[in-house]
């Protein structure tokens, strides 16, 4: 919503493009089978469209809207979705405009009660965390998309129906220049909270709907303060509710404030109210200057997904899969690792590099992503919005206390989240040979990064494929292996680390402190199998040549009767 | 397990209620709060901190 006089999308800061319907061969009656229909063009839908053509797979991108998402809305950006927008070719303008930070403080009465630093460290190539506006992100992901020959990017297309096929998924398109039928291979829907293709096929979400609701506002204005997420508990401007505040670029501060118990949702949203509530927020902050009224929305906390993400050749992604609580900025973020998980698995399978069955490793890595956010998130929601008056009358108590103790402090801990472990997928010998390490990254885990003497990161290496991260005592990995990991994947990638102070092979990783050998708790001989996602699919502390082609085979969906 | 002497218990009685009274009836839960979590921070472990909010439960209507 914006204030009085100004037009919907009229923003104090923000051009929103207008792309109308294009004739397309469908409207001539042509009949084309699309390797992958994406419904809908906002964050995960692009992603998905940019992670498929990178491995040359073409996708129709349909949305109903004739521009980008309205408002900031998510704002805050996770490393690993940093990681993403490199793989698919997107990630320098994040990096011109978005704020890094690290650092959060919260408040009870006006004093700091608690402070923490997200990990972070110079073997990072990201920040924990990069604020920016959502449109931004659109506009970002918008430009790669359109520069994209392999993106099909229909606006004002809205899916009427869908029906399932022998080998394809049929829709309904409605636009403003006709309707035309539409058919694909596959579809991702990518089509958010309301999903009209979830709808359409009569699934619905399961879970919890919180109390608590919050108004999210953003404020132009000129305010000194570091780029920090600052939470007030109970602060003079929202007696017995929560304030969280974030600072983004273009002087614009999001302002996000808990509603009291019994509080209309609609008196909340009135402009007069948001003006009061948000000037004595800003004023109780210390901020006395001037300040416009930008834009502003309701959020409510839900943990509520889909028993399976996947319904036939139908696959869920982002929030049409899963809603989760705003708190652990975990909605954005598992929405764009879901759209890169299927992306690069639908473009192996569609490839021709895998079996359909890879597919099938989808919902449980991905649901199994949400459920662990629901987890953790839900701590923090309990926490910023206690659901019952005994969880309020324990977090009165840990407040209280945190002025001055330190024990209870934990509590007070938004429980920022980092990528989720794949334990599910994982066969029996890769956790097996896990166990044998001390350290480093877990099967199944995103793998760790490194500053390597050169000045480039480890993670700049493993290509597009899987790759091996192999550690060398001296030699080279064996050819022929190497060869038939080649086989397997096309697109393999063999990066091999030196051991400080023996002989490296021709092209191998410089690693002179041991820095890669550390942060992988690795050793001469050991070797670390990754998949496209930077997953590690296996690890071994000495290699075992035929494990790494039988772990390389399932994680491509090829094997057949595996266990765990 | 070692027991306060009665006499000392007798001492913690009187000075919870003391404290009790002297929040008022505003802040005697938030006071109980504070207190439970205070005490249960120097036990080993939830297993005592369990069986004490057992027993305090016994005897006390549920509510409706």
């Amino acid at each position: 919503m914006r204030p009085a006089g100004r037009g919907p999308l009229e923003s104090l800061y923000f051009h929103y493009p207008h792309f109308s319907a294009r004739p397309v061969p469908e409207l001539d009656g042509q009949t084309i089978t699309h390797p992958v229909a994406i419904v809908g063009g906002g964050p995960v839908g692009m992603t998905a469209a940019l992670a498929l053509a990178r491995y040359g797979i073409r996708s129709v991108l349909l949305d109903r809207k004739p521009t980008f998402n309205d408002g900031s809305r998510a704002t805050c950006i996770a490393r690993a979705s940093y990681h993403i927008f490199e793989q698919i070719g997107a990630v320098a303008p994040f990096l011109a405009k978005s704020l890094g930070w690290r650092r959060g403080r919260s408040f009870f009465r006006g004093r700091e009660i608690y402070r923490f630093d997200m990990p972070h460290s110079d073997d990072e190539k990201y920040l924990p965390m990069y604020n920016l506006q959502q449109q931004y992100l659109e506009q970002y992901l918008w430009d790669a998309v359109a520069r994209s020959p392999l993106i099909d990017a229909r606006w004002e297309s809205e899916v009427s129906a869908i029906a399932e096929q022998p080998d394809g998924v049929r829709l309904r398109i409605e636009t403003p220049l006709g309707a035309y039928p539409l058919t694909a291979q596959y579809v991702l829907a990518a089509d958010g909270a309301r999903s009209a293709v979830r709808g359409l096929l009569g699934l619905r979400l399961q879970g919890e709907n919180y109390e608590g609701r919050y108004v999210i506002a953003d404020v132009r204005m000129e305010h000194d303060y570091p780029t920090e997420r600052r939470a007030l508990f109970d602060p003079a401007s929202n007696p017995g509710g929560t304030v969280l505040i974030h600072k983004q670029p273009d002087n614009i501060w999001r302002v996000d404030y808990q509603l009291r118990d019994g509080e209309s949702a609609e008196a909340a949203v009135e402009e007069a109210n948001i003006r009061a509530r948000v000037g004595a927020i800003l004023k109780d902050i210390g901020h006395d200057k001037p300040w416009e009224l930008e834009w502003w929305s309701i959020y409510t906390a839900n943990t509520l997904c889909l028993d399976d993400y996947t319904h036939g050749r139908t696959i869920f992604i982002g929030d049409s899969a899963h809603i989760v609580p705003i708190f652990g900025v975990r909605g954005l973020n598992n929405g764009l690792a879901d759209a890169f998980n299927i992306g690069w698995k639908l473009g192996y399978v569609l490839g021709g590099q895998a079996g359909a069955g890879l597919l099938d490793s989808y919902t449980p890595e991905r649901r199994g992503a949400t459920l662990d956010v629901f987890a953790n998130a839900s701590k923090s929601a309990r926490f910023m919005t206690p659901p019952t008056r005994g969880v309020a009358l324990m977090r009165a108590a840990v407040l209280s206390l945190a002025l001055r103790h330190d024990f209870v402090r934990r509590f007070v801990d938004p429980r920022q989240m980092v990528p989720y472990t794949y334990r599910e997928t994982l066969g029996e010998t890769a956790r097996r040979r896990d166990s044998e390490f001390s350290g480093g990254a877990v099967a199944g885990s995103a793998c760790v990064n490194a500053h390597l003497a050169d000045g480039s990161y480890l993670l700049d290496h493993v290509g597009t494929g899987f790759a091996g991260l192999y550690f060398s005592d001296g030699a080279p990995l064996d050819p022929a292996l190497a060869a038939r990991l080649g086989a397997l994947d096309p697109r393999f990638t063999l990066v091999t680390i030196a051991a400080p102070g023996a002989a490296a092979p021709a092209g191998a990783i410089a690693d002179p402190h041991g820095t890669v050998s550390r942060r992988l708790a690795a050793g001469p001989g050991s070797f670390y199998l990754l998949r496209p996602d930077m997953h590690v699919a296996g690890r071994w502390r000495r290699l075992e040549a035929t494990e790494v082609t039988d772990v390389l085979a399932l994680a491509l969906g090829r094997s057949q009767g595996r266990t765990g | 397990m070692t027991t306060m002497p009665f006499e000392d218990l007798e001492r913690a009685y009187d000075e919870l209620a003391a404290a009790i009274d002297r929040v008022g009836p505003s802040g005697e839960a938030l006071l109980l709060a504070k207190l439970a979590l205070l005490l249960a921070q120097r036990l080993d472990g939830i297993a005592t901190f369990r069986e004490s909010l057992a027993v305090a439960l016994e005897d006390l209507p549920v509510a409706g």
